[in-house]
């Protein structure tokens, strides 16, 4: 495990390379936004990351709270499995597919809808106990972070481009915002809790956030529709090349994202074994400091 | 499904007895709600050819802060003398303690707008040029919103440190729906310029999915240490 | 031009951010190898308290 980081981080900096390349040199140049639109190739891979990150921690939070008891563990299993079955086929039936919004393909909603289950179950194979508290934490910071560059780059662009730093209409980077500041006050909470059950509570303060992100879209797209705004990030169909560009950079940051929650998730570990070995000496046990304890692993 | 009720009841006839007869928080705030609505007075002239356009906002942010003051001595009386552990351990549904709570911030609220709201319509010169029976659910589901979330997040904070700011930091980001629907609400009526319809319909979403969260995970923010 | 300003200023602000961030987790590794190295140094006897000596 240990030799995998250090090859993936090289290759993970190459790949960010190639992108930074392909970004500024090979894709060409947008008629209407001329070169500044290439901000693009940063903002949006970060954006679609931190949503990725911030689906991780509603996924470990939603667990977590379910797995606190036995009846609501399986409950939940058969819900999210039942979502799985039910999304995919609601896909393909007519009535469902008249309410989709124009240009959105049954498939790609129903390949959404299916992650819910597969990102489920895999988390909980791969992170049972104690680790999916972890794996919240870790999704939930890095996401931040990505968030946080979202944030940055989207006024950065919108400045040249529309002559204003922000548009309170526009429904982007507005519920980026929220979402932002939800995930802001998740982590203060944990920072600032001194209950036994911070996590807990965090947990239940995500599923909240998750539930409040379609009603917060919902409520500035009502208000945009009165109030017609500037769209930052442009809509509509992108250039071909510039779509494979926007991808190979989101490749870059995920496997950016991938190493850095990766280190997160370590530090983490090593903290509270930490933590524990000092509570077992307070205990006045003969354990050395460095008991083995279930956290640590090979890595 | 009676004795659920009569426990509700119970606790709340309880809270604002006690409120009642100290008067102290509820003075306190009283004076808070009327220096905001001042403050507000001076800062946003009520005699510009906007003002119509803005009174919806500054009313309901008014109503925001007054509410935070309220919602942060919620459980306040209850952990002073371990009565939140009594009902901890009385066989008293968690739910019936959570709704008396909300229904008596809610009341408590609900006085403090009362109050304010001829304040706003004095100092800004409020005229109606929509439904204005419209501004009374949006008024009711504005507040139980802010109420709901409010009492969970205060027994969320109880066991932080800085309890006082935790609340409106886990209480602001998830009610920007809330509060967005309540101010465009509210200025479409004012100006009659739109339909509140859509916002009165999202709020009573938004109630009706986050008073299903509250209830359903409450009981396991009661017994958190 | 003064649009590519812009451009360079959010790729910059970008990996400050990240740096920022990356700098802030090694800070913290740096931390608890610190910790340990303190808690392994410092045999404790059943007592608890480190050995007179």
């Amino acid at each position: 495990m240990k030799r995998i980081f250090p090859i993936l981080s090289i290759f993970t900096v190459i790949l960010l390379a190639y992108a930074l390349y392909e970004a500024l040199v090979v894709a060409p140049t947008d008629a209407q936004q001329g070169d500044v639109y290439r901000i693009i190739y940063y903002h949006v891979p970060s954006a679609w990351t931190a949503f990725l990150l911030f689906f991780i921690n509603f996924i470990a939070s939603i667990q977590y709270l379910a797995n606190l008891k036995l009846s609501t563990k399986t409950a939940v299993k058969w819900i999210v499995i039942a979502i799985g079955v039910g999304g995919v086929i609601a896909c393909f039936l007519p009535q469902v597919q008249r309410l989709l919004p124009t240009g959105m393909r049954p498939s790609a909603v129903a390949t959404t809808v299916l992650l819910i289950p597969i990102f489920y179950f895999l988390i909980g194979r791969f992170f049972p106990g104690e680790r999916l508290d972890m794996l919240a934490l870790t999704s939930a910071e890095v996401g931040v972070v990505f968030c946080t560059i979202v944030l940055v780059t989207g006024p950065i662009w919108a400045r040249p481009v529309w002559g204003i730093w922000w548009a309170p209409g526009d429904i982007r980077l507005t519920s980026t915002l929220v979402l932002w500041l939800i995930y802001v006050s998740y982590l203060v909470l944990r920072r600032f809790s001194s209950s036994a059950q911070t996590q807990m509570l965090a947990a239940a303060l995500a599923v909240f956030g998750a539930l409040d992100v379609p009603l917060v879209y919902f409520s500035i797209w009502f208000f945009r529709t009165q109030h017609p705004q500037p769209v930052i990030g442009g809509g509509g169909s992108m250039d071909p090349r510039m779509l494979h560009v926007l991808l190979i950079s989101w490749m870059a940051f995920l496997c950016f994202a991938f190493l850095v929650c990766w280190s997160r998730f370590r530090l983490e570990v090593l903290q509270r074994e930490i933590e524990e070995g000092h509570a077992m000496e307070s205990l006045g046990s003969h354990a050395p400091a460095k008991a083995s304890l279930p956290l640590s692993r090979s890595s | 499904m009676n004795s659920l009720w009569s426990v509700i009841l119970a606790t709340m006839v309880k809270d604002i007895r006690l409120e009642w007869r100290s008067k102290d928080a509820l003075n306190s705030m009283l004076f808070f709600s009327l220096l905001v609505v001042v403050i507000f007075m001076f800062s946003f002239d009520p005699l510009a050819e906007e003002s119509r356009h803005i009174v919806g906002g500054l009313v309901w942010v008014g109503f925001l802060f007054a509410s935070v003051t309220a919602l942060n001595q919620t459980w306040a009386r209850e952990l002073r003398n371990q009565v939140l552990d009594a009902y901890r351990v009385s066989p008293a549904p968690a739910n019936a303690l959570f709704l008396a709570k909300a229904l008596g911030n809610f009341i408590f609220v609900g006085v403090l707008e009362a109050l304010m709201t001829p304040l706003f319509v004095i100092f800004y010169n409020v005229r109606v040029l929509g439904p204005a029976w419209q501004l009374l659910p949006i008024a009711i589901l504005g507040t139980w919103a802010l109420v709901v979330n409010g009492t969970f997040f205060a027994a969320m904070s109880l066991r932080t440190r800085s309890r006082e700011i935790m609340l409106p930091l886990l209480l602001f980001p998830i009610s920007i729906p809330a509060v967005v629907s309540m101010v465009a609400g509210t200025t479409a009526i004012l100006t009659g310029e739109e339909s509140a319809h859509f916002y009165i319909v999202l709020l009573l979403t938004y109630d009706v999915v986050f008073t299903t969260a509250c209830l359903a995970l409450f009981g396991m923010i009661l017994h958190a240490e | 031009m003064n649009a590519i300003k812009f451009l360079f200023a959010a790729y910059i602000a970008t990996w400050v951010i990240h740096g920022a961030y990356l700098g802030s987790l090694v800070r913290r590794f740096g931390r608890l190898r610190q910790q340990m190295k303190e808690a392994s140094g410092f045999p404790r006897s059943a007592s608890g308290f480190p050995p007179e000596n």
